[in-house]
């Protein structure tokens, strides 16, 4: 259960390797933590982003256990089973949704089915797992479901309107799944990054307004606390965005990036 | 058929979309069918609040139906609630049931003889009162306020002013009927295993139907008075210590924003009820009148910042300045002594959506030192706290997690949304159980788990009764779950 300043004592991450959220679960872990549950693709990087964990946890005097479940975004009929398996052990305070993938532009515009799996992943794999983790939050009667969305799903850009078009779905989904929710005890929380120096972005020049994994772990452990609906990092893309949502369409697809 | 449920021919009418076809499916969507029945629930204190399925039983037989329910349905159980006073998550169970008790609100019996009054677990303090006063009987325990039930006051074992006289609420509890997990109505006394366990048991051990409650015969409803200001900690902990034992009745306001040597000075206010003579004229020919007064609730949707240090500072030092020196033997009315802050309704709302915690501990008496840190630690990081209650328990009480045990209790709230107030106030629980002191449950949202069994010596015998009574989780709490009780 989550205590009086929204501490959880549970957390279930979906992409279990992702520096964002690697770097939020750091964020939240206290003496508090009882499980962590980090859901994803096996592979060596996922084991040892688990143990990393364990050694953090120990540092900090937490008794907390750090589990790996093998989950895929692209397998949903798999979804339903995988995530039941996990909720059946035990209440889950906080499932933070951070699989996603960037593609390539240029590359997908030029390839459909790659464009389409990029929109397989970030929209309906993250539509699938979302409902079957709201539905057993829902059953529990409380906890937090923080969906890793993007600045890019505020309006889609030239320069990436494939990822952006996907995140505006998971954008615009878990709003209403918050509202949908609403008076249930369960919390939705998106969250819009601007850019974020990761492995995802790496190689890339930094946008205006970058920021970093610990900044966005740092507005997630806020929000959650403060039962928002919606937070921006940093938190003047949300005035930014704003401006860029008004301008004129033809002055907005000239826009560098 | 009116003309927004025509189906036009491009498609369904935008103002109220025909139904869905419907998926064969044997699970409900998200917003199942009985989400009418499901309500958000908080303590007092307006933090972590979960969705429960809320049933109001007005019957033994209701009662007794509603635990049957929850046993068949055999999935995250159910907890009894009164008026939610208790200021974390007691009285909370997230996903499961609620067992609102104020539908079992009948007076069975009051014995002027023995006196004595049976009524049913849902009935207030406040009702109590107004019912008894005028008979020259008064309820043996009452907490800082009325709106509290008898099942709330045993569940949490809850004490009054007067506890270092009287001891706690469930030690002038003649017998009580308690509905277990098996769906059984039991009569228990104290020294009845089962009894103690269930005072101080936060509803954990089942529903408290109906409660015999031995009364204090009083004269008037008005109390006697001794007021005094004291500079600091240190003179007002010696004036207490010599002193509470005149009074059937003590408590100390201390301000905890003074800063230096000033940091705990205090306005201590002690009394007894008043015999008739006391009472100034015009209250005379009532004496047992009973009227509190009732002002409007603070409004809602006020900011979470309304309460600063400095704003709270300026506030205590008004209040401390402006009570006597010392005064002696003023009239005053039972509820302004009693319950000064139930003349403002949800008087809760002015933390603002954030809401707001209590810290409450126990050290004792020989480890006064360690509440000397603790005032320290607070007067420092200069906390918005308003008035810090400070008052001196008695022995302890037979309840397994009775709360109250010799010595000094403090209590305080502070608004939930401060940053830095978790590691704050674990820094200050771990002085309390370095000296075998505890905190308050009904007051709890956020204490550590590992804590309890430190501070609740009683802990694994409760937990090995509840096992055994109750081996399939049909009373359990958002409490329990977050403390692992
Ligand atoms: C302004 C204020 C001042 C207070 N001052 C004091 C004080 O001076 N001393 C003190 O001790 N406390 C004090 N309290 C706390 C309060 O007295 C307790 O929390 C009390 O338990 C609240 O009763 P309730 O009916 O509101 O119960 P709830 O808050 O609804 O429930 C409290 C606990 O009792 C259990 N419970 C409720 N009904 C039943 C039942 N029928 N059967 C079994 N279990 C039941 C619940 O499961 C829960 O664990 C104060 C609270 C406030 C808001
Ligand atoms: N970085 C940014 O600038 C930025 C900005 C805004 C929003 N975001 C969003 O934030 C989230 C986290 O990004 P990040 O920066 O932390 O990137 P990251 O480190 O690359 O993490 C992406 C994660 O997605 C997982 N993933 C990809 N495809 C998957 C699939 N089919 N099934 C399961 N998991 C899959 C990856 O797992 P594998 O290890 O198995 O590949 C990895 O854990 C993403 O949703 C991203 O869109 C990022």
């Amino acid at each position: 259960m989550k205590d009086a300043f929204g501490t959880p004592q549970s957390l279930l991450v979906l992409g279990g390797t992702s520096e964002i959220a690697l770097a939020t679960v750091r964020r939240l872990l206290t003496r508090r933590t009882r499980t962590v549950w980090l859901a994803g693709r096996p592979s060596p990087r996922l084991d040892e982003a688990a143990e990393q964990l364990r050694a953090r946890a120990a540092e900090q005097g937490a008794e907390a256990r750090v589990h790996t479940v093998p989950f895929d975004a692209l397998a949903p009929d798999d979804h339903e089973e995988v995530l039941g398996k996990v909720f059946a052990e035990g209440d889950i305070d906080l499932v933070l949704l951070a699989f996603g993938v960037l593609g390539d532009q240029q590359r997908d515009e030029a390839d459909p089915r790659a464009a389409e799996r990029l929109a397989r992943t970030n929209y309906a794999g993250a539509v699938s797992s979302s409902l079957v983790c709201a539905r057993a939050l829902r059953t529990q009667g409380h906890g937090s479901l923080v969906v890793l969305s993007s600045v890019a799903a505020e309006r889609p850009r030239r320069a990436n309107f494939l990822y952006g078009s996907s995140k505006a779905g998971l954008d615009a989904f878990a709003h209403g799944l918050g509202d949908a929710l609403h008076g249930t005890g369960v919390h939705v929380l998106v969250v819009r990054p601007g850019f974020v120096a990761t492995r995802m972005t790496e190689g890339m020049e930094p946008a205006p307004f970058a920021t970093t994994p610990e900044a966005v772990a740092e507005a997630v452990a806020h929000g959650v606390r403060r039962r928002a609906r919606t937070v921006w990092v940093p938190g003047v893309l949300r005035p930014v965005m704003s401006v860029l949502r008004h301008l004129p369409h033809a002055v907005f697809r000239r826009l560098p990036g | 058929m009116s003309v927004s449920h025509q189906q036009s021919p491009r498609g369904p009418a935008r103002t109220a979309p025909l139904p869905e076809p419907q998926r064969p499916s044997e699970q409900a969507g998200l917003s199942e069918p009985e989400r009418g029945r499901t309500r958000l629930l908080t303590g007092w204190g307006r933090t972590a609040p979960t969705g429960a399925r809320v049933h109001r039983p007005r019957t033994v037989e209701e009662a007794v139906a509603a635990v049957d329910a929850v046993r068949e349905r055999g999935a995250r159980g159910s907890i009894p609630r009164g008026l939610g006073r208790a200021y974390g998550d007691a009285a909370q169970n997230a996903g499961g049931t609620v067992l609102d008790a104020t539908g079992l609100d009948r007076i069975r019996a009051i014995d002027l003889e023995a006196s004595t009054v049976t009524c049913e677990a849902g009935v207030s303090l406040h009702r109590l009162m107004e019912v008894l006063l005028p008979l020259g009987r008064f309820v043996p325990v009452t907490p800082g306020t009325r709106y509290v039930t008898v099942g709330g006051a045993v569940g949490a074992d809850i004490h009054g002013k007067n506890h270092h006289v009287s001891g706690s609420f469930s030690r002038h509890v003649v017998s009580l009927e308690l509905l277990t997990a098996d769906g059984r109505v039991r009569t228990l006394a104290p020294g009845d295993p089962l009894f103690d366990a269930t005072a101080g048991g936060m509803g954990l051990t089942g529903l408290v139907l109906s409660v015999t409650l031995r009364l204090l015969p009083v004269e008037t409803s008005w109390m006697t008075v001794d007021t005094e200001r004291l500079p600091d900690l240190d003179t007002l902990l010696s004036r207490m210590t010599e002193s509470d034992h005149r009074y059937r009745y003590s408590v100390a306001w201390i301000d905890l924003l003074a800063r230096g040597p000033a940091a705990g000075r205090a306005v201590l206010t002690r009394g007894d009820h008043a015999p008739p003579a006391a009472l100034p004229r015009h209250a005379r020919r009532a004496p047992l009148a009973f009227r509190p007064p009732r002002l409007p609730p603070a409004p809602r949707g006020l900011p979470s910042g309304l309460l600063r240090t400095s704003t709270v500072g300026a506030f205590n030092r008004l209040w401390y300045h402006k009570a006597p020196r010392s005064r002696t033997g003023e009239p005053q009315r039972l509820a302004s002594f009693f319950h000064p802050l139930d003349g403002v309704g949800h008087w809760n709302r002015i933390y603002g959506s954030a809401g707001f915690v209590q810290w409450q501990c126990v050290v004792g008496h020989e480890h006064d030192d360690a509440l000397r840190r603790i005032v320290q630690r607070i007067s420092r990081r200069s906390c918005p706290s308003f008035l810090a209650v400070l008052k001196r328990f008695g022995a302890a009480d037979p309840g397994w997690l009775s709360f109250p045990r010799p010595g000094w209790t403090l209590a305080l709230d502070l608004p939930a949304g401060l940053p830095g107030l978790g590691a704050f106030l674990d820094t200050l629980d771990e002085e309390v159980a370095a000296v075998q002191g505890r905190l308050y449950l009904a007051k709890d949202a956020r204490m550590r788990p590992e804590l309890l069994p430190v501070m609740y010596p009683e802990l694994e015998r409760f937990r090995a009764l509840r096992a055994e009574l109750d081996p399939h989780g049909v009373f359990t709490s958002d409490l329990a779950r977050r403390l692992g009780i």
